[in-house]
């Protein structure tokens, strides 16, 4: 028993990380430029088909996964100079139908070169096997998940909180009239910004193309829980993002796992085996409606 | 308001007395409305029953029972509100004379009472579910493939034989699932515990945990599409398939899944009613034209589609090309006179097969690649468990 939740933790953690790299680039283009980008997804979707790409052209997984990163990072920039910076003054519900749109041109877009069927993205050969970890085999791809996305979250940390841009980035989302008053380039923060974001975005789809399947379309339902997290977090605030990531993950995991068999205790089989699923799917809904009801700016707010 | 009523009324009046006055002229071509699912997780099969129905198409020269075929192709998107948007358009617009391409049995409850409330006879090559074959039976819709609980019972039955009495079913939870899981009980008698999926589901590391911790000896899964090519992947690298005995239906162990995952699917038993090794005339050149079409194997989908275009062409060709007599039309399509590229089958009361299943087995053939060989037969003549709750018009 300690060993399945052992484990379960371990996928919770998992699916959080990747959760988080997401998360991470949504909440400050939302927190600091005030902008909701549905696109977000997009670049995820784009940065596991160029990784996809660029690791079957180069035959190197690691090489394949970094090309993808930069190349989705210099996109987003591009979007960002040519059609957000446009988007940053108008009023939310403006954004909403412009981003809407830039989804739908991205997926005819990647359908257009990649075609309608999944591209092929395979972990490396060294890591596609399973790995002892004291009495129970975890899949090594997955552990390489984990140590990517806690190096990746240490990284994004220690950038936020302790560098300059950093500071800019926390001014920005905190007040951005008064970091502009101090003298700060708003503007080149802005599209760096949304460039890491894309690049984090990038590192996402590349490191869970291979687990999941990198086809048209794969943005939009991990976008719809990347907004979750960041609302359960706090708009804003990267410490919200990894604390709402590891959460969902967590919860959507265990719940999933132990939820139906909590149920089969004192319910009926047939009954347990239609509600367990369906009511482990709405579980991190109630967690967000939860959070809501008692914190209803999000756990660590950034405009405090 | 009221004037357009009127018209209206009057337009619809005409509507309906119209086919009455010009009774059963013979039609100039067939048009099919081919609705499937070709996008997405579960676009492989989809695209194989697409595959196999055009080949079938090609192989009658362009023409089905005689005349010029028309195939009109839609993406269902797996979205049963799409499906029905889809299949409004090819009913009401296109008119269409048959419809088929159907994979997965949610859609095809969603789109069904559409096509039976247009009289328009749907040729299912693929989903089967338990509700047409039972009290829902209607006399507009033909299964060519199987009822959803039949390769399933073959699966069971084999897993019975072999002395397996703990077994894990993984399915989604959707009504396909539902009937994989009785169609699987039905034969199988031994313990077994249930694991239900989102239908869709990528990754399934929960699932996974919860399978090792319950230490079965055996695990059936029905996952089509995507979802099995993800499940086995992520089985063989969690070090699952070193304890675990792992049994499919054919759905989850056939081209499609295969191809995508290679080695680690050596061994493995799976269920069929068809194999691209059938030894018979028209299996033969099925497969060796498809291999030269599309370069690629057919897969138990594609065979189904190639059969359905049999059907229709048998159809019209009885008929004499009198598609509104759909009485005559009817009986014709029950005859079902087509030789079968999986060998010879009937159609019960319900409109669903009797048929032969067998066993495959996952190894290399003698070019070395990773595919289906047959094994034996599980079940001859097999009906499906619902068609005595079907009382068909």
């Amino acid at each position: 028993m300690t060993q399945l939740i052992l484990e379960q933790a371990l996928n919770g953690l998992q699916f959080g990380l990747m959760l988080f790299l997401l998360a991470a680039g949504l909440t400050l283009v939302f927190g600091i430029m005030d902008m909701i980008n549905l696109a977000h997804g997009s670049l995820y979707m784009v940065g596991a088909y160029l990784a996809a790409a660029a690791v079957a052209a180069s035959g190197s997984f690691v090489v394949g996964v970094l090309l993808a990163v930069a190349g989705t990072a210099v996109l987003g920039a591009l979007l960002e100079m040519t059609v957000l910076r446009r988007l940053y003054t108008r009023d939310h519900l403006s954004q909403v139908l412009a981003t809407f749109a830039l989804i739908l041109i991205a997926n005819e877009a990647v359908r257009m070169v990649w075609g309608d069927q999944p591209a092929l993205l395979n972990p490396p050969d060294a890591l596609s096997g399973p790995v002892e970890l004291g009495g129970f085999s975890y899949p090594a791809f997955r552990l390489l998940i984990i140590a990517v996305g806690t190096v990746v979250a240490l990284l994004l940390y220690w950038v936020v909180a302790c560098t300059r841009v950093g500071m800019w980035v926390r001014a920005g989302a905190s007040n951005r009239e008064m970091t502009e008053a101090l003298g700060i380039n708003v503007k080149r923060l802005f599209t760096l910004v949304f460039a890491a974001g894309a690049g984090l975005c990038a590192l996402a789809g590349a490191m869970l193309g291979p687990l999941l399947a990198v086809q048209v379309g794969m943005g939009e339902s991990i976008l719809i829980l990347a907004f979750v997290v960041i609302v359960i977090g706090g708009i804003g605030s990267i410490r919200g993002a990894l604390v709402g990531s590891l959460l969902v993950g967590v919860v959507d995991t265990l719940g999933r796992a132990l939820l139906p068999w909590l149920l089969r205790s004192f319910l009926p089989g047939e009954v347990a085996a239609n509600l367990g699923p369906a009511l482990a799917a709405i579980l991190i809904y109630l967690l967000m409606a939860a959070v809501l009801f008692w914190r209803p700016a999000g756990l660590f707010p950034a405009r405090g | 308001m009221r004037l357009a009523a009127v018209v209206s009324a009057v337009a619809a009046t005409l509507a309906v007395s119209l086919p009455l006055g010009t009774s059963a002229h013979a039609a100039d071509k067939v048009k099919v409305g081919f609705l499937s699912t070709l996008s997405g997780p579960g676009a492989g099969l989809g695209v194989d029953i697409r595959d196999g129905f055009q080949l079938g198409v090609k192989h009658l020269n362009g023409k089905l029972g005689n005349l010029p075929a028309e195939v009109l192709v839609a993406d269902d998107q797996q979205k049963p509100d799409v499906a029905k948007q889809e299949a409004e358009k090819l009913l009401k617009r296109e008119k269409v004379d048959f419809m088929t391409g159907i994979v997965f049995s949610n859609l095809m409850l969603a789109v069904g009472p559409q096509a039976f409330d247009a009289k328009t006879y749907y040729i299912s090559a693929n989903a089967g579910p338990s509700q047409y074959a039972g009290e829902q039976c209607n006399p507009f819709f033909f299964n060519v493939a199987w009822q959803n609980d039949n390769l399933h019972e073959a699966m069971g039955k084999y897993v019975q034989d072999k002395g397996f009495r703990n077994v894990v079913i993984v399915t989604p939870n959707y009504p396909g699932g539902k009937d994989a899981v009785s169609g699987f009980k039905r034969f199988y008698q031994g313990k077994s515990e249930e694991v239900y999926t989102k239908l869709g589901q990528l990754d399934y590391a929960a699932e996974l945990a919860q399978i090792r911790a319950t230490k079965p000896d055996a695990l059936f899964f029905f996952l089509p599409g995507g979802m099995g090519i993800n499940f086995v992947k992520q089985f063989v690298a969690a070090g699952l398939s070193r304890d675990i005995q792992l049994f499919a239906p054919g759905f989850s162990a056939d081209e499609d899944v295969i191809k995508a995952v290679g080695a680690p699917m050596l061994g493995m038993f799976n269920s069929s009613h068809w194999a691209h090794d059938f030894n018979n005339p028209e299996n033969k050149r099925f497969v060796a034209d498809f291999e030269k079409e599309y370069g690629r194997l057919p897969s138990l989908y594609a065979s189904q589609g190639y059969d359905a275009a049999m059907l229709i062409d048998a159809a019209v060709r009885d008929v004499k090309g009198k598609l509104d007599d759909k009485e005559v039309l009817r009986k014709a399509l029950e005859a079902k006179r087509f030789k079968s590229v999986r060998g010879d089958f009937k159609f019960n009361n319900n409109h669903y097969p009797v048929q032969n299943y067998v066993l495959r087995v996952i190894s290399k053939d003698v070019q070395g690649r990773v595919t289906n060989k047959t094994m034996s037969t599980t079940f001859s003549n097999h009906a499906d468990a619902y068609a005595n709750q079907c009382k068909m018009k």
